[in-house]
């Protein structure tokens, strides 16, 4: 048990204390709040905004064809089979992220990719319209990679825990199908699904060595940022460079708080 | 045809293997009617198709004068009662026994009219707004029962509804079933492997095994003449003594050197094997004028208003349930007695 | 009480028998392959890259570069050994931590549930932000030479770990039933390191084994931490390839697909039920 805390704290809680101090730390030494008044200075702001944003659209769009997915391997009718296949290929996909991922969706849609390519056979110049990987877009259909399949994960349970008999049920009381999905099924499943998407959004939020590997500095992003102040006060202001990474520690903890709550309510439903 | 509900022929295969076969039922306007039988026999599969989730591979059931062998569960205005009490988690109470009515888009005063009647008819009504998991498992399969009969169903089925309760609130709520079915006079079909239970609730008890009805017929007569031994000896407790016939026009028959009689026909020629059974009920300790048989008593169970005796007769058992009176004197173990019983007590079977 | 029961008129009469699951599967189909498309085309595309190093045939000849490139494999072992030792230091320590949470301390539950949670809430970037601060200059200053900074890197990563060997091992012990093993093991008179060694560990080799390749997984091409702390191990070569090589990196994706492959599949092999202990 000693071990245990001491280890904790000394490679996980005072590490992030240490920011914590800091980051309430002025230049001359005193307590202020300055650093996170300072928050607001534009690159800040960008690089927040566009974690957010990319966060929030591989949450909703990995957490809505995960779903679909889960769905479709479970109750959809398709083969037994199949849902086995997919579970292990989450695992292995839900964990695949990192420089291998990145490296992957260069050669695929890359500037020399075989897609991009591809896509320049038939008439479709890519990166001439306008799209690239190292954007906002591209970055997105990275961490989908990752993304759908972690969704996957957590949705197949949640969906064997539906019972056949709420489906009876309601289907004896005169509920069409879809009068059961939208009555029954759904907004039981509801906290699994935002919970689970929530859980997606800080997985996303405090992703850094796909990011990194994919567009190295290109991308204003919280944890880019936040590497780049390590390296080297971009920022040019040390106290600053706190704040942010005590800004991201607040994000990913409401986040997980918001998902433990939300999968308490789930477990109690389902099961 | 006829009947409200009738089901003739019915069969069902699952992957060719026969769950149900030729089964055959007229079930009366308001009747209650049990389908009693052990485990895996085909009870629930035959409900199932009356309420619509599986289809029979042969046969037709007629409902009010339609066939509605094919017809979809949520057209055919059913009432269920599963066993598991399928509440749907999300919904308070009030929102579960008003689904069936929201699904058929009835309108909002009427629903909360009709929530509150059958609140009240399940003596719940101050748990309107509780949620499934904040009710013990006896509130949960009233508030079941409740939103089955919201629909006003033609017809409630309930598939061993009380099994997964304790004791005690199994037998308020069978009382209280029965009470609501007489109530509201509905035609109900109940699903049950406790012959207690068929036996106490039921108009007629249908007998299934196997897949098969072996019986069809009111409680009394189901229990007082058993048509097969499956019937004799799934229903009650039942004494079986090999014995052999001697005439079969007059009853006589022989086990050892006991001459035995029967007043029931005997359809077994002289010199056959046969079994004779009797219930442990009609056996008493006293001597009798006839059918007496000596034996050795060999363990004594008290069980509470009964005491159960069971007695060596050379080499078959036979157990005498004795009615527990203030003056009855027990038997000990290792007791010599003597049991008997009388000639309209007892049956022969092959 | 007036509770009509009046029959509403059903208005069905038979017919054939229909299958009301087609429409269903027509969609599951097209979703599932919609996704599969998603995910082939990246790893079809980075094989196909992968073979094409020599000019106008396809072969293997990116493989034979990146197993041949000086700093391949002792990234890889540097890698690798970091991983195994980060292993063992958290099942170390966790596994004792969620015995003791199970058996005899139910109510540090919840801290410890709490703290195996925190590198969820502290993203590695900030984790190392933070390690660089704290071990980087005296009075504990661990970042000054490599090895020492190596050091730290097996104890971030063990850290890194706790989520997924605290939730592997509790499941394990739940599953067994410790308080009734540990109890039957007293009474025969073992004390508590033969109670762990013989009783405990060899009932949660598959929780414990998860809990390593999940582990190893995540660990062997971890990049952020390695790159703060100027370790050379497999992540941070990764990344080089990836901006200095042209056909290499594809190669090292496939590898590092495979090897991810391997530990979840080992994992969902060892897990199957039916295959316990
Ligand atoms: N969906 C199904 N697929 C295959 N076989 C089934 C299916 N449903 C039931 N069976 C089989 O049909 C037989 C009858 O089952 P059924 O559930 O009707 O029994 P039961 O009388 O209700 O038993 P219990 O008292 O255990 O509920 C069993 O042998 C069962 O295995
Ligand atoms: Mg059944």
């Amino acid at each position: 048990m000693l071990p245990f805390f001491l280890f904790s704290g000394m490679f996980l809680i005072a590490p992030a204390i240490i920011l914590a101090y800091r980051s309430l730390e002025g230049p001359d030494g005193t307590l202020t709040l300055d650093n996170y008044r300072a928050l607001t200075t534009d690159t800040v702001i960008a690089a927040y905004s566009m974690s957010v944003r990319i966060s929030l659209t591989t949450a909703v769009i990995g957490g809505l064809v995960g779903f679909f997915l889960a769905w479709a391997v479970s109750m959809g009718g398709l083969p037994r089979p199949f849902r086995s296949g997919l579970t292990t290929f989450s695992g292995v996909a839900s964990n695949f992220a990192g420089v291998p991922l990145a490296a992957a969706f260069i050669f695929t849609l890359g500037r020399i990719g075989v897609l991009t390519a591809l896509f320049q056979l038939i008439g479709v110049d890519l990166y001439g319209g306008g799209f690239t990987i190292y954007s906002y877009w591209g970055l997105s259909l990275v961490y989908l990679f990752f993304q759908i399949p972690l969704m996957v994960l957590v949705m197949l349970p949640a969906l064997d825990g539906l019972k056949q008999d709420w489906r009876e049920a309601a289907e004896n009381l005169g509920a069409t199908p879809g009068q059961y999905w939208r009555r029954v099924a759904l907004p039981v499943l509801l906290p699994s699904i935002l919970g689970t998407m929530i859980l997606l959004f800080g997985n996303a939020f405090g992703a850094h060595a796909t990011a990194y590997a994919l567009t190295g500095g290109l991308l204003p992003l919280a944890t880019l940022l936040i590497g780049q102040q390590i390296s080297g006060d971009v920022l040019n202001n040390p106290g600053l460079g706190y704040a942010v990474a005590m800004g991201m520690v607040f994000i990913m903890g409401l986040s997980i708080v918001l998902y433990s709550i939300l999968q308490r309510r789930s477990e109690r439903w389902l099961g | 045809m006829s009947g409200f509900l009738s089901l003739h022929g019915i069969r069902k295969e699952f992957n060719g293997v026969v769950a149900v076969d030729t089964f055959d039922l007229d079930v009366e306007p308001g009747e209650f009617v049990s389908f009693l039988g052990p485990s895996g026999c085909g009870k629930t599969t035959t409900l199932r198709m009356v309420a619509g989730f599986e289809q029979p591979t042969a046969g037709t059931i007629r409902l009010a004068g339609k066939d509605v062998t094919y017809a979809k569960a949520n057209e055919r205005n059913i009432g269920m009662v599963f066993q598991s009490y399928a509440l749907f988690p999300n919904m308070t109470v009030a929102e579960n026994i008003a689904f069936g009515l929201r699904v058929r888009k009835e309108e909002g005063s009427a629903r909360s009219d009709r929530v509150s009647e059958l609140l009240d008819l399940i003596h719940l009504p101050d748990k309107a707004k509780s949620y499934p998991n904040e009710l013990s498992g006896g509130q949960q399969q009233r508030v079941a029962l409740a939103r089955a009969l919201a629909i006003r169903p033609q017809l409630l089925l309930l598939d061993e509804p009380l099994s997964a309760l304790d004791a005690k609130i199994r037998d308020d709520l069978r009382a209280e079933i029965r009470r609501i079915q007489r109530q509201l006079n509905i035609t109900t079909i109940y699903v049950t492997h406790d012959q207690e239970e068929a036996l106490a609730l039921s108009d007629r008890v249908v007998v299934m095994s196997k897949g098969r009805m072996e019986q069809v017929g009111e409680p009394f007569e189901i229990y007082n003449n058993p048509a097969t031994g499956f019937v004799a000896s799934f229903v009650g407790q039942l004494n079986r003594l090999p014995v052999t016939v001697e005439d079969p026009a007059l009853g006589r028959i022989r086990m050892g050197r006991n001459e035995l009689r029967t007043t029931s026909m005997i359809e077994a020629p002289t010199g056959a094997g046969v079994s004779l059974m009797m219930r442990p009920e009609e056996i008493t300790l006293d001597d009798a004028e006839e059918n007496v048989l000596e034996g050795i008593v060999e363990t004594v169970t008290f069980l509470g208003s009964i005491v159960r005796v069971q007695v060596g007769v050379e080499g078959s058992k036979v157990i005498a349930d004795l009615f527990n009176e203030r003056l009855l004197e027990l038997p000990e173990a290792g007791d010599s007695t003597r049991i008997s019983f009388p000639p309209h007590a007892c049956w022969v079977m092959a | 009480m007036t509770i009509s029961t009046a029959p509403i008129p059903v208005s069905t009469d038979a017919e054939a028998p229909e299958a009301p699951a087609r429409r269903n599967r027509f969609w599951a189909w097209v979703i599932f392959i919609m996704t599969a498309v998603y995910f082939l085309i990246p790893l079809g595309a980075t094989f196909w890259w992968s073979l094409r190093a020599e000019a106008d045939k396809l072969g293997f000849e990116a493989y034979r570069r990146l197993f041949e490139d000086a700093n391949f494999w002792p990234s890889f072992t540097e890698s690798v050994v970091n991983a195994v030792a980060a292993i063992f230091l958290s099942l170390l320590i966790i596994v004792p931590t969620a015995y003791w949470v199970t058996l005899r301390l139910p109510r540090l539950r919840p801290v410890v549930e709490f703290i195996t949670l925190l590198p969820f809430v502290i993203p590695a970037v900030v984790l190392v932000f933070g390690l660089i601060r704290l071990y980087g200059r005296p009075p504990l200053l661990l970042t000054a030479t490599y090895d020492s900074s190596r050091v730290l890197l097996i104890c971030a990563y063990a850290a890194l770990s706790f989520p997924y060997m605290f939730r592997s091992v509790d499941n394990g012990l739940r599953a067994m039933d410790v308080r009734s093993l540990t109890e039957a093991a007293q009474s025969l008179g073992a004390g508590w390191p033969t109670i762990l060694r013989r009783v405990i560990f060899p009932n949660l080799r598959v929780a414990l084994l998860s809990g390593a390749l999940l582990t190893f997984a995540i660990v062997i091409g971890e990049l952020t931490i390695a790159l703060f702390m100027a370790q050379q191990t497999f992540g941070p070569y990764m990344a080089n390839l990836t901006r200095s090589k042209v056909y290499e990196p594809s190669a090292m994706a496939v590898v590092a697909f495979a090897l991810t492959w391997a530990a979840m599949g080992t994992i969902a092999l060892i897990t199957r039920p039916g295959k316990r202990g």
